[in-house]
C-alpha cells in the first residue's frame, strides 16, 4: 500500500480518536470471544442426550396418603393397567427422573471396607421393564429377570445383588476394558456386594451440573413408598393424547392417592436447562448489541473525521486521486486501527478467560474462536467505514478551491 | 447562567441530533445492561433480615468422615445430624434456638368439596417464628410446651389458608395432614425472604413454606421429612437407626445477643464435641462454626456464578459504551473549533467554556441514564421471563437502584466528557479565526 505512511502520519495527528476506537474494538473482542465461548460451552451441555426416548415419554408423581395402603398389590394393579392401555409401549415405577435434579446417589468401591476409594453413581430403582420403557440400549450382558426384582421397604438399608450400569460408569470402574465389567462385583454402602450383569449405552443422572452426570445404574427394586414416579413410554406421536387419559384413569382407580405433576421429559429438559438457555440468550444479546454499538461508533467517528478533512480530501481529488483511492484511504485507516484493536483484544480476551477459568472453573478458550473474533471485528470495522468512506469519495474536487 | 448553558447545550444536541442520539443510545444501553445485572446481584446478595441478621447464627459441627472430609476439609457439613441438633436443643444454651427440616405431606380438608392437596412445609421449633420475625395474620406460633409434648398443631401460610378456609380466621379449626388430625393455631401473612436464608439447602431462592409443624413430630413419624439428606456412614435398617445415624439433614439456628454470648456459645459447642468424641464420634479435628446470616449466605455462595459473570461482562459493556461516548464527544467538540475560537475571541473564559461543555455532557448523560432505567426495567422483565421461578422476586427496580442508575450515568458521562472538554477549551482562537 503506497499511502500507508501517509495514513499513519494522519492517524498520529489524531492519536486519541484512533486509540478510542482501537480500545473499543479491543474490549468488544474481549467480551465477544468469551461470551461466544460460554454460549458454545452451554450449548454442548444442552445437546447431551439423556438416554431416554425423550419425545415419547412422560412421567407423573404418585403420592399416597391413605392409611393401611397395600403398596404391593396397588402397584401391580397400576402397572398392569398402564401396560395394557392401548397406545402405551411400557411403564415402570421409578424413584427419580433424569434431568429432574432430584434423585439418589451412592458411592461404589471395588473392595469392601471403610477406607476404600469410591465412585458415586445415580441410582434408578426399577424393574425388568426399565430398558424397554426408557428406550435404553443394552450393549453388553443381560437385563434383569422377574426373579431379580425385590420389594424395598421404606428406610431399608440392604441392596439387591444385581445391577445394570452405564458404559461411562463401567469405563471409569474398569479403565482398561469396560466390557470386562460384566460379572464383576462392586460394593455399595462400603460392604454390600452387587454384581454387574449388564451395561447400557447411556443414561444420565438426574443432576445435569454434576461432573458424574453420565454415571448411573439400574437397581432391581420396587418401592413401598408414599411417593414415587411412574415413567410411561407411548407409541410415537401419541404422548400428548395419552397424558390426560392416564392421569384420569389412575386418579379414578384409587382415591387414597394424588396423581400430580404429569410432565413430559421434554418439559423436564427445558426446565432443567432453563438457566443455561436464559444465560445464552442474554449473552447473545450482549454480543449483538455490543457489535452494533462499536460499529455505529466507528461510523460516527469516521463521518466526523471526514467532515473535518473535507478540504484535504477535495485537494487530494483535485490533485488527481481517484474516488477509489479516497475510499481506500479510509478503509486502510480503519484496518490499521482494527489491527491495533484486535491485538489488544487478543490479550484482553485471554486475560478475561484466565480470570473466568480461575473464578468460575471454565475451560480455556480455543484458537479457532480467537481467529473468529479477529476476522469478524475486521469485517465489522470495514463494513462500518464503508458508508463514510463512500461519502468521502463523493466529495467533489472543487471543494478544494472553496473556503467554508 | 446555568439556564443559558442548558439552552446552548440543547441547541447543540438538537443540531447534531444523529450524533446525540447515538451517544444517548450507547449510554442508555450500557447503563441498562449494567443496571440489570447489578440489580440481580444486589437482590441476590441483599440482607433478608437487616435488623437482626447479625444476631442469628447458623451452627455447623464437623461430624464428617475422617478419611474423606466434607468439602475436602475446607468447611464442616452444611447440615447437622439429628442426634446433635436434638442434644443442642435440649441444652438450651442460646437465647433462642431452632432445629428444623423440610417436610411435606398431603392435606385433606374437612370440606369434601376441596380436593386433597400436596403441600411443602417445615418442621421446626417454637422459636422459629420469633427468631425470624414471621408475621402472623391470625393466632401465633406454638409454645415450647407444644414442642415438648409433640402436640399436633399447625401454622398455615396465607395461600394455604385461603385455599382451605377461604381466607377466614381458621385458628382452632382442624385439618388432616398425612392422615393425622392437626389443630390450626396460626396463619402467617405473605412472607418471602429473598434469599430464603433460614434454609438454602435446596436452593436459596425457593418459596417459603405452605405449613409449619413442630419438629419433634418427625421422630414420631407424624410428618414426612423432605429436603437434602447426606450420609457418609452406612445406616442400619429402620427409622430409629436412621435417626441415630451420622446422616445430616437438620438445620440448626441460634439467636445470640452479644459478641460475648457468641464466644460463650462457641465454647459450649467445642465442649460438646469434645464430650461426643468420647463416644467415638467426631473423629475430625475440632471445627465448629457460628455464621451470622450474611456470613452464611456468603459462605454458601448464594449469589450465582452466572449473575457475577454477567455483572462483570455488563460493566465491560458499559466501558465500551463510554469509550464510544468519549470518541463521539471529542469529535463533536473539536468539530466546533471555529465556534469555540470565535467565542474565546469575544471574551469567553476557559471556565465558561468548560462549564458549558460539561453541562452538555451531563445532559446527554441524564438522557442516557433515563433511557438506561427504562432499558433496565425491560431487561429485568426479560431476565424474569427467561429464568422463570428462579428469578421470581429478584428482578425489580427499587428507588435506590434507580438513583444509582442516574448517578452512575451522570458521573460516567461527565468523566467521559472531561477529556473532550479539556481539548475544546485548549483550542487556539487565533488559528481558528485565521481560517475563517
Amino acid at each position: 500500500m503506497l499511502e500507508t505512511g501517509l495514513i499513519v502520519r494522519a492517524l498520529l495527528r489524531n492519536k486519541i480518536g484512533a486509540l478510542l476506537i482501537a480500545l473499543q474494538i479491543a474490549l468488544t473482542m474481549t467480551i465477544m470471544v468469551n461470551a461466544i465461548f460460554m454460549i458454545q460451552d452451554r450449548q454442548q451441555q444442552m445437546q447431551r442426550a439423556s438416554g431416554l426416548d425423550e419425545s415419547n415419554t412422560f412421567y407423573l408423581t404418585n403420592t399416597i396418603f391413605g392409611k393401611d395402603y397395600n403398596f404391593q398389590a396397588e402397584l401391580q394393579t397400576d402397572l398392569n393397567t398402564l401396560r395394557k392401555t392401548p397406545g402405551i409401549v411400557d411403564a415402570i415405577q421409578i424413584n427419580a427422573i433424569p434431568m429432574s435434579s432430584s434423585g439418589w446417589s451412592m458411592a461404589f468401591q471395588h473392595k469392601p471396607g471403610d477406607d476404600q476409594d469410591a465412585l458415586g453413581s445415580a441410582l434408578y430403582m426399577v424393574d425388568e421393564h426399565a430398558i424397554n420403557t426408557m428406550g435404553l440400549e443394552l450393549i453388553a450382558g443381560e437385563n434383569f429377570t422377574t426373579q431379580d426384582i425385590q420389594w424395598r421397604a421404606s428406610g431399608q438399608s440392604t441392596w439387591p445383588a444385581k445391577t445394570i450400569i452405564t458404559k461411562v460408569f463401567a469405563e471409569q470402574l474398569y479403565p482398561d476394558d469396560w466390557q470386562s465389567s460384566i460379572g464383576k462385583t462392586i460394593y455399595i454402602s462400603q460392604t454390600q456386594p452387587m454384581q454387574i450383569i449388564g451395561v447400557v449405552k447411556q443414561l444420565q443422572a438426574p443432576w445435569n451440573g454434576w461432573n458424574g452426570v453420565e454415571r448411573s445404574m439400574l437397581v432391581p427394586f420396587q418401592m413401598e413408598s408414599n411417593s414415587s414416579h411412574y415413567l410411561i413410554r407411548t407409541e410415537p406421536g401419541r404422548r400428548d393424547e395419552m397424558m390426560p387419559i392416564i392421569e384420569k384413569t389412575l386418579a379414578e382407580s384409587n382415591k387414597e392417592r394424588i396423581i400430580r405433576r404429569v410432565t413430559t421429559i421434554e418439559d423436564t429438559r427445558k426446565r432443567s436447562y432453563r438457566q443455561h438457555n436464559a444465560t445464552n440468550r442474554i449473552l447473545t444479546t450482549v454480543v449483538v448489541t455490543l457489535t452494533l454499538i462499536t460499529g455505529f461508533g466507528i461510523v460516527g467517528l469516521a463521518i466526523f473525521s471526514i467532515n473535518r478533512r473535507t478540504k484535504q480530501i477535495g485537494t487530494r481529488r483535485a490533485l488527481g486521486a481517484t474516488k477509489w483511492q479516497i475510499m481506500r484511504f479510509f478503509m486502510v485507516e480503519n484496518l490499521i486501527i482494527s489491527a491495533i484493536g484486535v491485538i489488544i483484544g487478543c490479550i484482553g480476551a485471554i486475560t478475561l478467560n484466565m480470570w473466568l477459568v480461575n473464578t468460575f472453573n471454565l475451560s480455556p478458550i480455543n484458537f479457532e474462536l480467537m481467529m473468529f473474533g479477529v476476522i469478524s471485528l475486521f469485517i465489522v470495522g470495514q463494513l462500518a467505514v464503508l458508508y463514510p468512506a463512500r461519502k468521502a469519495a463523493l466529495i467533489p474536487p472543487a471543494t478544494a478551491t472553496r473556503t467554508i | 447562567m446555568f439556564s443559558y448553558y442548558l439552552k446552548i447545550a440543547w441547541i447543540s444536541i438538537i443540531r447534531h441530533w444523529g450524533l446525540s442520539l447515538l451517544m444517548i443510545c450507547a449510554i442508555g444501553l450500557g447503563i441498562g445492561a449494567a443496571m440489570t445485572t447489578v440489580t440481580v446481584n444486589y437482590l441476590m446478595s441483599s440482607d433478608p433480615i437487616p435488623h437482626k441478621s447479625k444476631q442469628l447464627y447458623n451452627v455447623q459441627l464437623d461430624s464428617w468422615d475422617v478419611n474423606d472430609p466434607f468439602n475436602d476439609g475446607l468447611s464442616p457439613p452444611t447440615q447437622m445430624t439429628f442426634t446433635d441438633s436434638t442434644n443442642l436443643m435440649k441444652a438450651k444454651k442460646a437465647f433462642r434456638q431452632n432445629v428444623q427440616s423440610q417436610a411435606s405431606g398431603v392435606i385433606e380438608s374437612n370440606d369434601p368439596e376441596i380436593l386433597p392437596m400436596s403441600v411443602n412445609g417445615r418442621a421446626n421449633s417454637a422459636d422459629f417464628f420469633t427468631m425470624f420475625d414471621v408475621p402472623f395474620i391470625y393466632g401465633s406460633g406454638w409454645s415450647h410446651l407444644a414442642d415438648e409434648n409433640k402436640e399436633l398443631v399447625i401454622v398455615l401460610n396465607k395461600e394455604t389458608n385461603d385455599k382451605l378456609f377461604g381466607g377466614e380466621n381458621s385458628v382452632g379449626k382442624s385439618l388432616r395432614l398425612d392422615g393425622n388430625m392437626f389443630k390450626v393455631i396460626g396463619v402467617i401473612d405473605q412472607w418471602e425472604p429473598k434469599p430464603r436464608f433460614y434454609d438454602i439447602s435446596t436452593g436459596a431462592f425457593n418459596d417459603s413454606e405452605d405449613f409449619f409443624v413442630p419438629f419433634n413430630l418427625i421422630a414420631e413419624e407424624k410428618i414426612g421429612r423432605s429436603g437434602n439428606t447426606n450420609c457418609w456412614k452406612p445406616v442400619g435398617d429402620g427409622y430409629a437407626a436412621f435417626l441415630a445415624s451420622e446422616c445430616v439433614w437438620t438445620q440448626f439456628w441460634v439467636e445470640l445477643k452479644t459478641e460475648q454470648d457468641k464466644q460463650d456459645y462457641l465454647a459450649f459447642l467445642n465442649a460438646y464435641v469434645e464430650e461426643q468424641k468420647e463416644f467415638g464420634r467426631f473423629a475430625r479435628p475440632l471445627d465448629n462454626r457460628l455464621s451470622n446470616v450474611m456470613q452464611w449466605l456468603e459462605d454458601q455462595e448464594v449469589v450465582a456464578d452466572d449473575a457475577k459473570m454477567m455483572m462483570a461482562m455488563s460493566f465491560m459493556f458499559l466501558i465500551v459504551c463510554l469509550l464510544n461516548t468519549v470518541g463521539l464527544l471529542l469529535a463533536k467538540f473539536l468539530g466546533k473549533a471555529p465556534e469555540i475560537g470565535l467565542r474565546q475571541a469575544l471574551g469567553a473564559s476557559k471556565s465558561t467554556l468548560f462549564s458549558q461543555y460539561i453541562i452538555e455532557s451531563a445532559c446527554i448523560g441524564l438522557a442516557g441514564g433515563l433511557l438506561g432505567i427504562a432499558l433496565a426495567y425491560l431487561g429485568l422483565k426479560g431476565v424474569e421471563s427467561l429464568y422463570g421461578d428462579y428469578m421470581q422476586g429478584l428482578a425489580s427496580l427499587d428507588s435506590t437502584m434507580m438513583m444509582f442508575a442516574l448517578v452512575l450515568s451522570l458521573v460516567s458521562t461527565i468523566l467521559s466528557g472531561l477529556y473532550p472538554t479539556w481539548r475544546a477549551c485548549n483550542i487556539q482562537p487565533a488559528q481558528q479565526l485565521k481560517s475563517q
